[in-house]
C-alpha cells in the first residue's frame, strides 16, 4: 500500500500504570496532554476526539470521548465513543483513522483510560442470564485465568512446552519492563521466582498471568499532508528521521468456524459442515438443503489471532520479515508464544525455541514486547492497544531509552478483545 | 459435595442448556436444519455459518462422551455471580471435542478429580452434578468425568475412538 492509506502520528503520551485509585478521566486527560505537548498541537485545533469506552467506571465510561472531551474543555471538536473489550483502544485508533483518511478531519485525538477492580476481572454486575460473560463465571466458574490457562496447556501437550519456557516469557518482559518508567512492575524476576509464586490456574503461576492496573494512553493522529505541513513549521523542522505513520489497523472478527475455545464463550463453533467433516455422519453437509445453502465454506486458515495479524499485514503491504519489532498482547506468559505463531514470526509449534534462542529479547532478531508487556503494565483495558501503539511509535522514534531496538523502522502491535475483536496495528518511519 | 436434605428441589442451573438426568445427561445443543452444523447453548436466531442463511436451530442431544481438548483447574475462589463452596474446594475444568458435532464443550470436572490425573485426549462423559444450593433448591449443572473412573450413571454415550 502506498502513503495515500496512512496516516501521521504527531504525539504520544500515558499515565504511568499502576494501582493509583483515582478516577479514569485523570488519567485519560494526564495521557492527552502529554500526546499534545508531544504533538506540538493544542487542544483547540483537534478536530476529532475519539475514545476507547470502560465498562467499569458508570455512564463518563460508556461515553469517554466526550468525557475526555469536556475535562480537555469543551471546544466543539467531533466526538467518537467506542467499546471492543481489549481491542477498545485499536477500535479508537481506527474511527479517528477513517475520518481522517475520508478527509472529514485532519487532526484527532485518540485516548483510553481506566480505573481497574482488584483481582480478577468479574462481569458487570446484575442478574444476566442471557450474557454469556455472566453465565461463564455462574455456571462454570471459569475466570479470564482459565481461558489463558486452557491455551497454555495445550501448547503444552502438543508442542512439548514446559512451565519454564513461560516463566521465562515472564523473566524476558520483566527485563524490558525494568527499563520502563510507565511500566507497574519494574523488578526484574527470574524463571525460578515465576515456578515460586503459586499456581493460579493450572500450568499457570500468579507471575504468568498479566494484573488489572490502572493507566492512561493517548495519540495525536493527523493526515500525511497536515504532519508534513506541521513538521515544516516546527522550529527544528522535524525530527529528521521521517514522519512515524500508521500503515494498517486490522479490526477483524473471526472467520467460521472458530475452532479455538474463546472468551467468553462455553464452545467453539462446530466444525461439522465444512466439506473435510463429510464423513462425520452429517448427511446435510454442503448439501443443497432447500435452496437455502450456498457452496459450503472453506476451512480458513490459522486461527483467529493468525486472521488478525494476516488482515494487518495485507492492508500495510508488508510480511513478518519486514517487521523490527511487535508488542503482542500476554495476558499470560504463554500466550505471548502463541502470538509468535500468529504473527508468522516463527511456524507452528516453533514459539518456545525462537524464544530459548533469544530472538525475542532485546537485541535479538525480533525483540517482542520491548516495552516489558502487560507482565510489567498490567491490564487498564481501553489503554492497552493504545499504549502497545505509544510504544512502537516511540522505538521506531529511537526514543525508548534504556530498552530501544536498534534501528527500527517497522513495528506490529498485535491484540484480541473478547466476543471476537481483532485488533493489530502497523506503524512504519 | 454437601448432602443436602431430601426435600430440596433439584433444578437446573440453567434452563434448555442440558438434560439434567442422573441416568443419561446430555447437552442441548442445536443442529442447523440447512447445513447441518452444531451450536452450544443452541443458536436460537439463526444459523452461525455465514455461508447458510437458514433460521434458529433444531434442538438435539449432543454427544455424551468426548477426549479432552484441554484442561485446567480453579485453584482460588471465582467471584460472583460463581457461588462457591464455603470453604472453598479448588476444581477442575474440562475443554472436551465432541467428535461428532467437532464442538469443544467446557465443563467443571467432577469434584474429587484434579487437573493433574487429566491428560489431553483422555476420555470423558457427561454428567450432572451439583452446582450450589440454598434454602430450597439444589442447583444442577453438566459436569465432565474421566470414563475410566467408577460411574453412578451408566454410559449411554456412543464408543468414541
Amino acid at each position: 500500500m502506498t502513503g495515500s492509506g496512512r496516516v501521521a502520528v504527531l504525539g504520544i503520551g500515558m499515565h504511568p500504570w499502576g494501582k493509583w485509585g483515582r478516577s479514569f478521566v485523570e488519567y485519560g486527560l494526564h495521557a492527552a496532554n502529554a500526546a499534545l505537548d508531544d504533538a506540538g498541537i493544542s487542544w483547540e485545533d483537534v478536530q476529532l476526539v475519539s475514545g476507547a469506552d470502560t465498562i467499569r467506571n458508570g455512564y463518563p465510561g460508556f461515553v469517554a470521548g466526550a468525557t475526555f472531551a469536556q475535562a480537555l474543555g469543551w471546544s466543539g471538536a467531533r466526538v467518537s465513543s467506542v467499546y471492543a473489550a481489549c481491542a477498545s483502544g485499536a477500535a479508537a485508533i481506527a474511527s479517528a483513522r477513517a475520518q481522517i483518511l475520508a478527509g472529514m478531519v485532519d487532526v484527532a485525538l485518540v485516548v483510553g483510560a481506566d480505573t481497574a477492580p482488584k483481582g480478577f476481572f468479574a462481569p458487570v454486575g446484575g442478574d444476566r442470564r442471557d450474557d454469556p460473560d455472566w453465565l461463564r463465571f455462574h455456571l462454570l466458574g471459569a475466570t479470564n485465568p482459565t481461558y489463558f490457562a486452557l491455551y497454555a496447556r495445550r501448547r503444552m501437550a502438543i508442542y512439548g512446552a514446559t512451565s519454564k519456557d513461560f516463566a521465562a516469557v515472564k523473566a524476558k518482559n520483566s527485563r524490558h519492563g525494568a527499563a520502563n518508567p510507565n511500566a507497574r512492575y519494574r523488578d526484574v524476576v527470574d524463571v525460578d521466582d515465576v515456578l515460586a509464586s503459586p499456581v493460579v490456574a493450572d500450568p499457570l503461576h500468579l507471575l504468568d498471568i498479566c494484573a488489572t492496573s490502572d493507566g492512561g494512553a493517548a495519540l495525536v493522529l493527523a493526515s500525511m499532508d497536515f504532519a508534513r505541513r506541521h513538521a515544516a513549521s516546527l522550529p527544528s523542522g522535524g525530527t529528521g528521521k521521517g514522519i512515524v505513520s500508521i500503515a494498517a489497523v486490522s479490526t477483524v472478527t473471526p472467520r467460521y468456524p472458530n475452532t479455538v475455545i474463546e472468551m467468553p464463550n462455553f464452545a467453539t463453533d462446530s466444525a461439522a459442515c465444512l466439506p473435510s467433516s463429510s464423513a462425520s455422519g452429517n448427511e446435510q453437509a454442503g448439501g443443497p438443503a432447500g435452496g437455502e445453502t450456498d457452496e459450503p465454506a472453506a476451512a480458513p486458515t490459522g486461527g483467529f489471532r493468525s486472521q488478525v495479524a494476516a488482515a494487518a499485514y495485507e492492508e500495510a503491504g508488508i510480511g513478518p520479515e519486514d517487521v523490527d519489532l511487535a508488542e503482542v498482547y500476554d495476558l499470560s506468559s504463554a500466550l505471548e508464544l502463541d502470538w509468535y505463531e500468529a504473527l508468522g514470526i516463527c511456524g507452528e509449534g516453533e514459539a518456545e525455541e525462537l524464544l530459548r534462542r533469544g530472538c525475542t529479547e532485546l537485541g535479538g532478531r525480533l525483540p517482542v514486547n520491548p516495552s516489558g508487556g502487560l507482565s510489567s503494565f498490567g491490564e487498564a483495558i481501553p489503554a492497552q492497544a493504545i499504549a502497545q501503539v505509544c510504544e512502537v511509535v516511540l522505538q521506531l522514534r529511537g526514543g525508548a531509552a534504556g530498552r530501544q531496538v536498534a534501528g527500527a523502522r517497522v513495528g506490529i502491535t498485535a491484540n484480541q478483545g473478547l466476543f471476537g475483536h481483532g485488533s493489530s496495528v502497523v506503524a512504519m518511519r | 459435595m454437601s448432602p443436602h436434605a431430601p426435600s430440596k428441589a433439584r433444578v437446573p442451573a440453567v434452563e434448555g442448556w442440558f438434560v439434567p438426568d442422573d441416568a443419561s445427561a446430555a447437552l442441548l445443543g442445536g443442529r442447523c436444519r440447512g447445513c447441518g452444523t452444531y451450536s452450544f447453548p443452541r443458536a436460537p436466531l439463526a444459523c452461525p455459518n455465514p455461508a447458510c442463511r437458514s433460521g434458529p436451530a433444531e434442538e438435539v442431544r449432543l454427544s455424551r462422551t468426548g477426549r479432552v481438548w484441554s484442561y485446567t483447574d480453579a485453584a482460588y475462589k471465582p467471584p460472583p455471580p460463581y457461588v462457591a463452596s464455603d470453604p472453598f474446594e479448588p476444581f477442575a475444568i474440562a475443554a472436551v471435542e465432541l467428535e461428532e458435532e467437532k464442538l469443544v464443550v467446557l465443563g467443571q470436572v467432577v469434584p474429587g478429580v484434579s487437573a493433574s490425573e487429566l491428560y489431553v485426549g483422555c476420555e470423558m462423559e457427561l454428567v450432572t452434578a451439583t452446582l450450589y444450593e440454598d434454602q430450597t433448591n439444589v442447583y444442577l449443572v453438566w459436569k465432565w468425568k474421566p470414563l475410566d473412573r467408577p460411574t453412578s450413571t451408566p454410559s449411554g454415550g456412543r464408543a468414541r475412538r
